[in-house]
């Protein structure tokens, strides 16, 4: 096995123990990138002198003796819409195309402070509004099992970086399913923390009421190693959760006997692709031989689930995004010469101009859904919908520890396979989004194959208990061969890079 | 379903988009498609149902009043479009 393929808590141990340098690692990591990315586009920016500087910091430092973190010498990816100081956060936008924060989000100072290197910013749906990765204003991303289909989406630069080695691990956003999601399309692991459990403080919002912050990992135990640094209460997010953070890891007994696990019949229902659905039985089938107690559930309020996620999300962007004004950061429309335009002219060019179709549709949804005359009847309504939503998992949570569900209804589709047909492509967060309407944790695991592609089965469980999501993730995992297959990808010199690499900068300075 | 151009045109407006003729065209048939399919909810029954604004029971999170070091002037100002000296520099107003 290469270096690049190993795990962040295989490579920390031999950090530690001397037997690489951070420097190889980082080296590693970028002769993959180099062999890779052009087939994958996965990121919108690299660091790759910073990466080398910092990693021969951090080897001087440990052969120093000094302790130089949980993470020493681990390159991460991150979600380009997790602010960097002094280094470009695009969202993927031409909004953002030059904005260059001020700070730090809470996650980034965290895994930094653990002695992670950050290599680069990965491509993203524009500010995470997709599920493919093709709404990128930039360039698509290519799934790294078939470089003809979508990673998923939003983060699917953060998905495919991990599954074709291009990062050991990575920091992504989920707001309805935007981990999980690209996960499961690309074989890694991705993980939704409860809501409130990781600080959202420097996550550019999309809709803040179901924003969370999470780990794409390789394994379940990088999934609780991560956890284990970015969980915790932060002053600076509001919404951020007073709660006591326990050792993740230490859940990764491989104990499962006994866990009742509910199966969400309503997710094998209408609209799910056959093989997607015996594969993941074929994975539950093992969680009961491993000696869970499996029982089917029902989930009454399912099918109302993407209706009200699709008025509550775009009303909340609505709101977040009407800040991209043209005035203090961001895009701004240029002026016609020789005439000086009013205000309102300057925001709506800059907005038309700055935005791309899928935000701007999800702009236009959440407005209308507020507006006067509407709000009662789509917002108000969609908000009493979710109460329901969420009394459906507390009753299933009286009766079981975790329930479980496929993680996407179809496998990896093709590239432009869904672009003209929104409300198909939003159907792709089916099985994911009730979560995140009801601020609950889940995780998707790879649980096998069909016609060579990846499938990943989801783990829900009650709020603020991912020590039992792990648990069972992990147990599975290590009964299971999936989460060791790497994907074919060797790079392929009849592929021309994408429309937009040219927006990769690799001198900034984090 | 499909809203009528006086209708994109009216919610582009209150969103300060400006479309284009083909735009107002487009969303409104599938804004009209998208918010069809949303009308699933009013199937329910919601009468004396709590809206879920927010799933953590935390309100009025209070933080102590202290001087921190606030971010650099110029670091803010920097990602400015337009700027003079230390002000955004808009379009005259009055």
């Amino acid at each position: 096995m290469e270096i690049c393929e190993f795990t962040a808590h295989q490579l920390a141990d031999l950090i530690r123990k001397g037997e690489v340098s951070s420097e190889e690692v980082s080296n590693a990591v970028f002769e993959r990138i180099d062999l890779v990315e052009n087939d994958v586009q996965a990121y919108v920016t690299l660091l790759r002198d910073n990466v080398l500087a910092e990693a021969r910091v951090l080897d001087s430092k440990m052969r120093e003796g000094k302790d130089a973190g949980r993470l020493a010498g681990i390159p991460v990816g991150l979600k380009d819409n997790l602010c960097t100081k002094g280094v470009r956060t695009t969202c993927s936008s031409r909004m953002l195309e030059n904005f260059i924060p001020p700070y730090n989000a809470a996650v980034v100072e965290k895994v930094h402070d653990q002695g992670a290197v950050i290599l680069g910013k990965l491509n993203m749906d524009e500010f995470a509004m997709g599920s493919s990765t093709e709404f990128s204003a930039f360039f698509p991303t290519r799934n790294p099992w078939d470089l003809s289909r979508v990673p998923g989406g939003s983060s699917g630069g953060a998905a495919a970086a991990v599954a074709a080695g291009e990062a050991i691990c990575a920091l992504g956003s989920d707001t309805g399913g935007s981990i999980r999601q690209p996960a499961s399309f690309c074989g890694i692991v991705g993980m939704k923390p409860t809501y409130g459990l990781v600080s959202r403080y420097g996550l550019v919002a999309f809709a803040s009421s179901l924003d969370q912050v999470g780990p794409l990992t390789r394994d379940v135990r990088d999934c609780a190693l991560l956890l284990n640094i970015i969980a915790g209460h932060d002053p600076l997010d509001s919404t951020s959760a007073p709660v006591k953070i326990p050792d993740y890891t230490s859940f990764l007994t491989g104990e499962i006997k006994g866990k009742r696990i509910g199966v969400l019949s309503e997710m094998f229902g209408e609209g799910i692709d056959p093989a997607v659905a015996e594969t993941v039985k074929k994975g539950i089938a093992k969680l009961e031989e491993l000696g869970a107690v499996v029982e089917e559930c029902s989930f009454p309020h399912a099918d109302y689930a993407v209706p009200v996620y699709y008025i509550i999300a775009p009303a909340e962007a609505s709101s977040n995004l009407a800040r991209f004004d043209g005035v203090r950061y961001g895009y701004r429309a240029g002026s016609e010469a020789g005439t000086e335009p009013d205000l309102l002219d300057l925001y709506m060019k800059t907005r038309s101009e700055g935005f791309g179709p899928e935000v701007k549709r999800r702009i236009m949804l959440g407005t209308y859904a507020l507006s006067s005359g509407y709000y009662d009847a789509y917002y108000l309504k969609a908000l009493q919908v979710r109460t329901l939503i969420r009394d459906d998992y507390r009753r299933l949570f009286r009766k079981f520890d975790l329930l479980v569900s496929p993680t996407a209804p179809s496998l990896p589709f093709p590239l432009e396979s869904e672009l003209d047909d929104p409300l198909a492509l939003y159907l792709a967060d089916i099985y994911t989004i009730p979560v995140n309407l009801a601020g609950l944790p889940a995780i998707s695991v790879p649980c096998g194959f069909a016609g060579g592609l990846p499938v990943g089965m989801q783990l829900i469980a009650p709020a603020f208990q991912e020590g039992e999501l792990l648990q069972a993730a992990h147990a599975f995992e290590q009964n299971t061969p999936y989460h060791e297959m790497r994907p074919p990808v060797q790079g392929d010199a009849s592929l021309k890079p994408a429309k937009g690499s040219e927006y990769r900068c690799p001198h900034m300075k984090l | 379903m499909k809203l009528s151009r006086k209708e994109v045109e009216h919610v582009a407006m209150l969103a300060r988009l400006a479309l284009t003729g083909e735009e107002i065209d487009r969303f409104g048939a599938q804004l009209g498609s998208i918010l069809a399919y949303a009308k699933k909810i009013n199937s329910i029954n919601t009468d004396g149902v709590e809206p879920t604004y927010h799933v953590l029971p935390i309100k009025n999170v209070w933080r102590k009043d202290e001087r921190r070091p606030p971010l650099a002037q110029d670091d803010i100002l920097g990602n400015a479009p337009r700027r003079e000296g230390n002000y955004f520099r808009v379009p005259r107003i009055l």
